[in-house]
């Protein structure tokens, strides 16, 4: 079972890779976006990490209200709303339970997914995050380890895309052959999730 | 509908100049609109290009009479972070709507509309009918 000390872990995971990865963030961003990805997740991220450390939320569900929240807050670009809205409902479909099993998380997960493709409107296959998130959900029912490799492998696979959400899809055919910041940056998420959990 | 109970207006932009110069310039068009409340949403709280999601509480926490409030928005992280507040809940007055309408047109329709005392609805459909104005 997964407790609210796991999600922070989880949280802090994430900011580390994050702070890891702003420079590659940022330089996919440059290309086909306004090259602020990495920066604002890392803004972000940092701001979690901090709140979390001051309000030590004591359910999973919490955790990831207040990281989402705090997301919103203070990334400034589309991200944040994008990823506030991922963590904040996914925090809320998990409901007051201390301890959370791999599956409630992976349910919950869908529904916060489900609620990232109706704030954006993107589908798979249109160069975005939820083309690394919805494999990656699909495959959290397996295990941290299977999702973790498909964020990864979406991710990667949105190279050959054309983008049709965001700035990006102002380029048209020049977005091709770019890996897409949002996606690579969701790929983080789990594999943070994966390390957390020691898999 | 009373004088002092009117729409309030919000303009959300990733410029703070934008979004300021946009409610001056609706207030200016609109001639005796002076009554409507007006707030611009630019930028993002350290003053850089973005959306803040405070600076746009802030706005329309400052322009609610009761009446409803309409939020306007330029794209990407504005339209994006105005509908992930409105889907939470708790963070923007009660009857605030995210408008689609064209920024700079749909402002000057909702403000002159809304110094008239209509209602919120009406506000809304005046802005998004600037989407119907062709120019050429």
């Amino acid at each position: 079972m997964l407790d609210a000390d796991f999600f922070r872990r989880w949280m802090t995971a994430a900011t580390a890779l994050v702070d890891r990865e702003a420079e590659r963030l940022t330089a996919l961003d440059s290309p086909i976006g306004d090259a602020d990805h990495g920066s604002n997740l890392q803004r972000g991220f940092r701001a979690v990490a901090a709140t979390l450390d001051k309000e030590a939320p004591d359910t999973p569900g919490a955790v990831l209200v207040l990281a989402g929240r705090q997301l919103i807050s203070t990334v400034g670009g589309a991200s944040g709303p994008l990823y506030g809205t991922l963590l904040r409902r996914t925090g809320k479909a998990l409901g007051d339970f201390a301890e959370v099993s791999a599956e409630q998380l992976a349910e919950a997960f869908r529904a916060g997914v489900d609620a990232v493709r109706t704030l954006g409107g993107a589908a798979p296959g249109d160069k975005t995050m939820v083309d690394a998130l919805v494999p990656a959900v699909d495959a959290l029912g397996d295990s941290f380890t299977a999702a973790r490799t498909a964020a990864v492998e979406g991710a990667e696979a949105t190279t050959p895309m054309q983008a049709r959400k965001g700035r990006a899809s102002y380029l048209g055919e020049r977005s091709i052959g770019h890996q897409d910041p949002g996606a690579t940056s969701a790929a983080l998420l789990f594999v943070a999730l994966e390390e957390t959990a020691g898999e | 509908m009373s004088d002092d109970k009117l729409v309030g207006i919000v303009l959300v932009s990733h410029s703070a100049e934008v979004a300021g110069s946009v409610a001056e310039l609706a207030k200016a068009l609109s001639g005796g609109a002076g009554a409507v409340a007006v707030a611009p949403a630019g930028g993002t709280a350290s003053g850089e290009f973005g959306t803040s999601s405070e600076l746009v509480a802030a706005a329309a926490a400052s322009v609610d009479r009761g009446a409803g409030v309409a939020v306007l928005t330029d794209l990407g992280s504005a339209v994006l972070t105005v509908k992930a507040l409105l889907a939470e809940g708790d963070e923007l007055p009660d009857n605030t709507r995210l408008v689609d309408a064209p920024f700079v047109e749909g402002a000057v329709a909702a403000v002159v509309t809304a110094s008239t005392g209509a209602d919120l609805a009406a506000v809304e459909a005046a802005a998004a009918e600037a989407y119907s104005y062709r120019k050429v």
